[in-house]
């Protein structure tokens, strides 16, 4: 599963994690054959240290993966225990998730595909969405948004004045903030 | 690969989005989805951010704590190895062991002695009249709200008569809920006043229908300690029934040294700071110990352990536990009871920290003297670390200050002082001094009290040393089971631990830890909470953050503000580190290249910083310099050292070491500084100094120790301000005052020798 160190090299940081099991992920003391007692999610703590619980969909997010969540869903169905119990096992995710980022499944989305998927939300080219349309959007299509995530992406995107988000000028500001 | 293409509808029948929308365009419907796949991926970095800051601050926090440790070795090693050459520095060393004596009760009274204080007729703050009304309290928490500082006579009163109060409780507070309809239970507050007037605004001020437990830790690090034990107190002195009150660790003078209070204390009270002081240290050692809701939920500071023994805390005297670091002794009627023996530890043949189990089931110890294996080198020697049976050396040493001691008292009692000397004397066997109760704790029961105060939960089954913080244990799930069920509890309520919501339980909701300082590590790092029950104690949570700052900014804005925070204290310790990480980068540069791989970087930087951080992932906020993922390590480290120091003048080296250390020498500074006057002279400093870094094994010369402390005396008066020398190590780019340009260019040369003679000041 793992390449020869050369290779390794090659690939991100990120993958380092995943091709060295005697490294801990993100240098956690991850031993194989721990079982983390996490909600559907992984302790990344050390024993002491402050269960601060991530998300599965948090972690494979972080590793670089953009899934939609129903691909999520068959991930986890894919490392999850045969009866489901909230836990998840190092043992199960690592070869599952290292043939994801081998295979470069789930890319990031590009920034010009961004906009054109704003685009799509805005026929007329007027180069905003009002703050009803987004939520209309965000709420009601595709996989929508919990109230939480509706109301976090508003803060930030909207301008309060127009109560519009110009999209071209909301993705420039993600995207710096995200590199 | 294209994936607008392949974006699956998805499942679940409840979704909304399953079911056909021929009305909507397909397209809108897939650009909808790619925007909230994309969206979430952004929140997900986002979470990853915020763990990983939530981590840094973590480990700093508790490595500081594992400086303790460092401190004790440092003392053992002093001890151990350290020949004084001269009387002077014998006399300092004793200094540093013997610890002024514990005020006797005579003494204690002197001390809080109040009324011998003038309130000046100009003071406009707050006024107590004893015995206090709920007004006075609640007027009190008004005057603090609007910044007005109570006066140090009222402050002794209060503490007096809280003392009067605290003496007659048990140490194991019991509190019923068909009493008071509803008990609120809080956390830490760590002198952060503006969570506890939150707290009573959003929840209502005590009073008979509302009680209230604080569950320690009301101290340090936070500016308004005073203010918060002068509200706590005052509330608990007026409704005495319904207001309760558990001791934390940090309710403990050894550990107000290195976090805050003392200083806090000191700089509020110039005048009469220290006899607060003292008189707090007798207060704390008073606070119960735990409290017990209707017989079925606990509340304690800390944990337990797999030792833990409800029946034999409720037994000992709490009294005696002065400070949960130090197993010292408080000796009654001024009588010392030398004890030679120093029984060896379990095998051990070098001194293990004192606050680590010597073995992990211990031998129930009979009340007696000396039955405990670590030694009683003196009467109030400051050396708790176990000696192996030959080393006479530690021993003796430190049984000369027992010897000054006991001249001092021969002289007072007006019988001939013995000869002075350089071989203490023998010691008379305990059997004849001895004749009352043993005054001192066993280290049965101060292990117990340290395990409730200091321990922390894990996820994994067992008990073992908690080694982060240098105290207590970890308690797994089973350990929880067992405790409850063996003295048929519900569940535990415990603090200690700072949790991003203010709250976490674990252990399947049998422990709920309780956190009540909101931005503790930064503005925006973690809510604040409190927990209500009622008489079904089911535990009804309530979350704040008290700074509105926070709720203006995204929560993008507010991870990266405490992210900056963090990213800060972790390059100074990176810093801090420089040669050690120079030396481990090297080993992985075998072939000299000057190059690693940011993987060896990662592994180098945790194996000498030992923090247990997601190193890879925090690697882009810290490494700014990487062309195909190689590292040229040399100049990373160089433009860190550019960051941080300001002083090209001082070895580099050798700031970096203080600096490492800054937090101990503090520390050994304010122990050196008995009478808190805030000063210590150069000579001190220096000697200080000397002996830390030959234990340090820093290869120091004279001159450059002499310019150092020179450099650091900022005003020039032959004294060091402990402040000032904080100063050298903040991030502060210090210009040299005019006038003392050439003072300063006198300190650049490090090489030359030319130091003004060693001892002038």
């Amino acid at each position: 599963m793992c390449g020869p160190p050369k290779q390794r090299d090659q690939h991100c940081a990120e993958r380092d994690l995943i091709c060295r099991p005697n490294l801990p992920l993100g240098s956690s003391v991850l031993s194989p054959g721990s079982v983390f007692k996490a909600p559907v999610g992984w302790s990344l703590g050390l024993p002491g240290y402050s269960q601060a619980l991530l998300e599965i969909g948090t972690i494979i997010r972080s590793l670089g993966c953009c899934p939609s969540e129903g691909e999520l869903h068959d991930l986890i169905a894919e490392v999850e225990e045969e009866e489901p119990t909230g836990y998840i096992r190092f043992e199960k995710f690592l070869p599952v998730m290292t043939e994801v980022l081998l295979e470069r499944r789930y890319r990031p989305i590009p920034e010009d595909t961004l906009l054109r998927a704003f685009e799509v939300l805005d026929p007329s080219k007027r180069g905003f969405l009002t703050k009803e349309e987004l939520i209309k959007y965000m709420t009601e299509e595709g996989e929508p948004f919990s109230q939480e995530e509706m109301e976090e992406m508003l803060s930030a995107a909207i301008d309060p004045e127009s109560n519009s988000i110009h999209y071209k000028d909301y993705i420039a500001m993600m995207v710096v903030d995200d590199s | 690969m294209s994936r607008r293409g392949a974006l699956r509808l998805p499942p679940g029948p409840g979704s909304p989005g399953s079911q056909a929308r021929f009305s909507i365009p397909a397209a809108a419907f897939r650009a909808a989805a790619l925007i909230q796949r994309w969206y979430r991926r952004y929140v997900a970095r986002l979470e990853m951010r915020r763990h990983c800051t939530w981590r840094i601050f973590q480990s700093i926090e508790y490595a500081g704590q594992q400086d303790q440790v460092k401190l004790h070795d440092f003392f053992s090693y002093l001890v151990e190895h350290f020949t004084p050459s001269s009387n002077h520095e014998r006399d300092f060393l004793n200094r540093v062991f013997t610890e002024e004596r514990f005020p006797q009760d005579a003494e204690m009274e002197k001390f809080s002695d109040y009324k011998s204080i003038e309130v000046p007729d100009n003071y406009t703050g707050p006024r107590l009249s004893f015995p206090l009304l709920p007004d006075h309290a609640a007027a009190l928490v008004e005057a603090f709200r609007r910044k007005q500082q109570l006066h140090a006579r009222y402050v002794l009163n209060l503490l007096h008569e809280t003392r009067k109060h605290l003496e007659q409780l048990p140490n194991i507070t019991r509190v019923s809920t068909c009493y008071s309809e509803e008990v609120t239970v809080c956390g830490d507050l760590h002198g952060q006043l503006d969570d506890l007037i939150f707290i009573f605004y959003k929840n209502g001020l005590p009073s008979p229908e509302r009680a209230y437990v604080f569950n320690g830790d009301f101290v340090d690090r936070g500016k308004d300690s005073v203010e918060i034990l002068m509200v706590l107190f005052a509330f608990m002195l007026v409704y005495p029934k319904e207001f309760h009150l558990n001791r934390g660790n940090h309710e403990d003078h050894m550990v107000n040294l290195r976090y805050g209070f003392t200083k806090e204390v000191m700089h509020k009270y110039k005048t009469h700071g220290k006899k607060i002081l003292k008189t707090l240290q007798d207060v704390f050692c008073w606070l119960p110990l735990a409290t017990l809701v209707d017989e079925k939920v606990l509340i304690l500071h800390g944990g337990v352990s797999d030792m833990t023994d409800l029946e034999l805390l409720a037994k000992l005297d709490r009294h005696k536990i002065v400070s949960t670091l130090r197993r010292k002794t408080r000796k009654e009627n001024g009588k010392q009871a030398t004890k030679e023996k120093a029984t060896p530890p379990s095998g051990a043949g070098r001194p293990t920290p004192w606050f680590l189990p010597q073995t992990r089931s211990l031998p129930a110890s009979p009340l007696r003297l000396g039955a405990s294996g670590a030694p009683r080198a003196g009467r109030s020697s400051s050396i708790p670390c176990s000696c192996p049976a030959d080393a006479k050396e530690p021993a003796r040493r430190a049984r000369r200050s027992v010897d000054l001691e006991l001249d001092r008292c021969r002289r007072q009692a007006g019988l001939p002082v013995s000869p002075a000397q350089g071989e203490p004397l023998l010691c008379t066997p305990e059997a004849d001094s001895e004749a009352e109760e043993p005054p001192e704790p066993t280290q049965e029961e101060w292990k117990q009290v340290v395990d409730i105060l200091w321990s922390d939960p894990m996820t994994q089954d067992g008990c073992k040393a908690n080694t982060i913080r240098g105290g207590g244990c970890y308690f797994g799930p089973n350990v929880t089971e067992q405790l409850l069920q063996k003295y048929n509890l519900q569940f535990l309520i415990r603090s200690h631990e700072c949790k991003p919501e203010g709250y976490e339980f674990c252990h399947s909701r049998k422990v709920l830890t309780i956190f009540s300082a909101s931005n503790y590590y930064e503005v925006g790092s973690n809510r604040g909470a409190y927990v209500k029950l009622g008489p079904a104690l089911t535990p009804y949570i309530v979350q704040y953050q008290a700074n509105e700052a926070t709720h203006t900014l995204t929560m993008r804005q507010r991870i990266s503000r405490v992210e900056e925070a963090a990213l800060r204290s972790l390059r100074e310790k990176l810093f801090a580190h420089s040669s050690d990480l120079l030396g481990e980068f090297k080993k992985h540069d075998a072939d000299k290249t000057g190059f690693i791989t940011l993987s060896d970087w990662a592994e180098a930087v945790e194996s000498v910083l030992r923090l247990g951080l997601p190193w890879r992932m925090l690697r882009p906020q810290l490494v700014r310099s990487s062309t195909d993922n190689t590292l040229e390590y040399r100049s990373w480290l160089e433009d860190l050292a550019k960051e941080q120091l300001s002083h090209e003048n001082i070895q580099s080296s050798l700031l970096e070491t203080l600096y490492q250390n800054r937090s101990n020498l503090e520390t050994i500074f304010r122990i050196i500084d008995s009478d808190h006057s805030g000063f210590i002279s150069l000579d001190e400093f220096r000697q200080t100094w000397k002996l830390f870094s030959s234990h340090m094994n820093v290869d120091i010369t004279d001159d450059c120790i002499c310019d150092l402390a020179r450099s650091i005396d900022f005003n020039k008066d032959g004294h060091i301000d402990i402040n000032e020398f904080l100063e050298a190590f903040r991030l502060v780019e210090q210009s040299c005052p005019e006038g003392e340009a050439s003072d300063c260019r006198q300190a650049t040369s490090t090489t030359d020798g030319g130091c003004s003679k060693p001892g002038t000041h």
